[in-house]
């Protein structure tokens, strides 16, 4: 009897081991947090910024987040957090992010490559262009390209532009001084695009909203 | 002339009762508000369509119509409801109870609606509960597909968003993913607070 209890229970507790095993390694998912809280996480974003980080146009546009530099979207969600950049939703978001899971967050979305949501008028995109590309010197505006990149793909702390959502490149460069660089000063990124954004008109915003919304 | 007369009336009504209507005949209206209430209000387990968002009441008869939104009280009165409607009736039927001023139901517990208003404004992202607001607006009013909420009734409400939980009109991106990370007693705050935002208040 006992001989026999114990072959059957050897082989369970073995067996037992074997399937732990891989969900122990499983929840592993970085320092601090378990694969399931990542996952979790990610699934929380995406149901704002799109399943696939495509973005997404509710009542607010919902930024496109897939391919996006992660240096800059790290730097955004601490401007989000320090008040600096003013979004009472984001801030909230951003103060329940831990820098590790920050960065997870960050790397996964820049993998991320879907096509833009589209949405975006087409006739002023041969003017976005010409302004993407060359500036306008009489108006003291750089050519975006120059920081921005040909692609408009972003490096670093400066971000990619191409696909992003229409309406959301509009009011960002429109409302630029009045959502970015808030508070005490403090050593932060927006000023670089300051200028610019004053010196640009309604109509070459929407122009380089639509170019750059329109690229892969 | 007499027979010709009650002629004319039983095609009419069989036409209505059957037939796909066309855009230009005079929409029946009473098909609808004998259920949803006679100035569109809502009225019972019908939820108010008056002051809706006009995309939304038209994807949703189209959901109706292809048994894609499949709650219990969908199937039993909508499916039926939408099966002899055609595209241009429905349309019709949006563009109608779109333009009638909506009214709040003010029926949920105001000691909730103060939590309600913080989730609906600021989600809660410690538990991945996204705030409301982004997408339908800061004062509920909805926009395009998106629909209204403030002043729907809180039964009609809490209902809602306990059935996606449930696996109901699973197709209604992103509401089930949304309802997952709510508790019950969150339920009930968010369909509280929503039961008295008015429409005064609004545009
Ligand atoms: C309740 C909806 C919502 C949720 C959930 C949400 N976001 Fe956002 N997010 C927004 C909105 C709205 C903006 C636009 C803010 C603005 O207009 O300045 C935004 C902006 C951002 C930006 C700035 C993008 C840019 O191009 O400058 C980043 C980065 C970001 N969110 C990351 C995240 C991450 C990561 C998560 C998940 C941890 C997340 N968001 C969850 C609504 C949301
Ligand atoms: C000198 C380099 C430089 C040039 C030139 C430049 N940018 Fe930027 N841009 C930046 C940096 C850096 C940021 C990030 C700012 C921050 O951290 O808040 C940025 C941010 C932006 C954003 C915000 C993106 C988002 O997701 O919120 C937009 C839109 C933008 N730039 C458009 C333009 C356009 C249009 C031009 C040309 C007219 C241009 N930029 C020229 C450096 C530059
Ligand atoms: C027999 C009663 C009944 C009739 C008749 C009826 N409805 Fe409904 N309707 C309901 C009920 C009950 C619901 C709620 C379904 C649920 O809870 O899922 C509903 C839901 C709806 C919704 C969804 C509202 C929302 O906020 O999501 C729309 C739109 C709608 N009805 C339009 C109509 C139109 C248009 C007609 C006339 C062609 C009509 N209904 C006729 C009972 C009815
Ligand atoms: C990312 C955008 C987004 C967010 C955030 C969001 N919703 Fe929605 N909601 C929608 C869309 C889109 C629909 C319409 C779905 C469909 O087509 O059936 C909807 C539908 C609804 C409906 C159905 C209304 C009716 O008349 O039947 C309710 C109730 C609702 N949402 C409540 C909420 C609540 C409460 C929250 C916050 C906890 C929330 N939503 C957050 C986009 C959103």
């Amino acid at each position: 009897m006992k001989v026999i209890g114990l072959r059957l229970a050897l082989p369970a507790a073995v067996l037992a081991l074997v399937l732990s095993a891989p969900s122990r390694a499983d929840e592993m998912g970085g320092p601090g947090f378990s694969s399931q809280e990542l996952r979790a996480k990610l699934d929380y974003c995406k149901t704002c910024h799109g399943l696939s980080g495509q973005g997404y146009r509710g009542y607010f546009p919902m930024p496109r987040l897939a391919g996006q530099q992660p240096k800059y979207l790290e730097n955004q969600l601490r401007a989000f957090y320090e008040r600096r950049r003013s979004n009472p939703v984001m801030a909230n978001v951003a103060h329940a992010l831990s820098p590790s899971m920050v960065a997870a967050l960050a790397a996964h979305f820049k993998d991320l490559n879907t096509n833009p949501i589209g949405g975006a008028p087409k006739e002023p995109v041969a003017l976005g262009k010409t302004i993407y590309e060359l500036g306008l010197p009489e108006a003291n505006i750089p050519a975006c390209s120059a920081c921005h990149g040909p692609e408009a793909k972003g490096q670093g702390e400066i971000p990619r532009l191409a696909g992003q959502l229409f309406p959301y490149t509009v009011k960002t460069l429109g409302n630029w001084s009045k959502e970015r660089g808030q508070g005490p000063a403090k050593d932060d990124t927006s000023f670089i695009m300051a200028a610019t954004t004053h010196n640009l008109t309604q109509a070459q915003v929407a122009a380089i909203a639509a170019y750059v919304g329109s690229l892969r | 002339m007499k027979r010709i007369k009650s002629k004319t009336a039983i095609v009419a009504i069989v036409f209505s009762l059957a037939g796909p209507l066309s855009a230009g005949e005079s929409l029946p209206i009473r098909n609808c508000t004998w259920c949803h209430g006679s100035s569109a209000q809502g009225f019972s387990t019908a939820p108010r369509l008056a002051g809706q968002r006009e995309k939304y009441i038209e994807n949703q008869l189209l959901s109706f119509s292809a048994h894609i939104r499949d709650n219990p009280l969908s199937q039993q009165y909508m499916w039926g409801a939408t099966a002899n409607l055609s595209p241009e009736a429905m349309r019709d039927f949006a563009a109608y109870f779109s333009s009638l001023p909506p009214k709040a139901a003010n029926d949920g517990d105001p000691q909730l609606a103060a939590q309600g208003r913080a989730i609906y404004e600021l989600g809660i992202a410690e538990a991945n509960v996204a705030a409301c607001l982004v997408c339908h607006g800061p004062n509920a009013e909805g926009i395009r597909e998106i629909p209204r909420l403030g002043g729907l009734s809180h039964a009609y409400l809490k209902r809602r968003l306990e059935q996606w939980g449930q696996g109901f009109h699973a197709a209604a991106e992103p509401m089930p993913q949304i309802t997952r990370a709510l508790s019950p007693n969150e339920i009930d705050a968010l369909a509280s607070y929503l039961s008295f935002v008015a429409y005064e208040s609004l545009e």
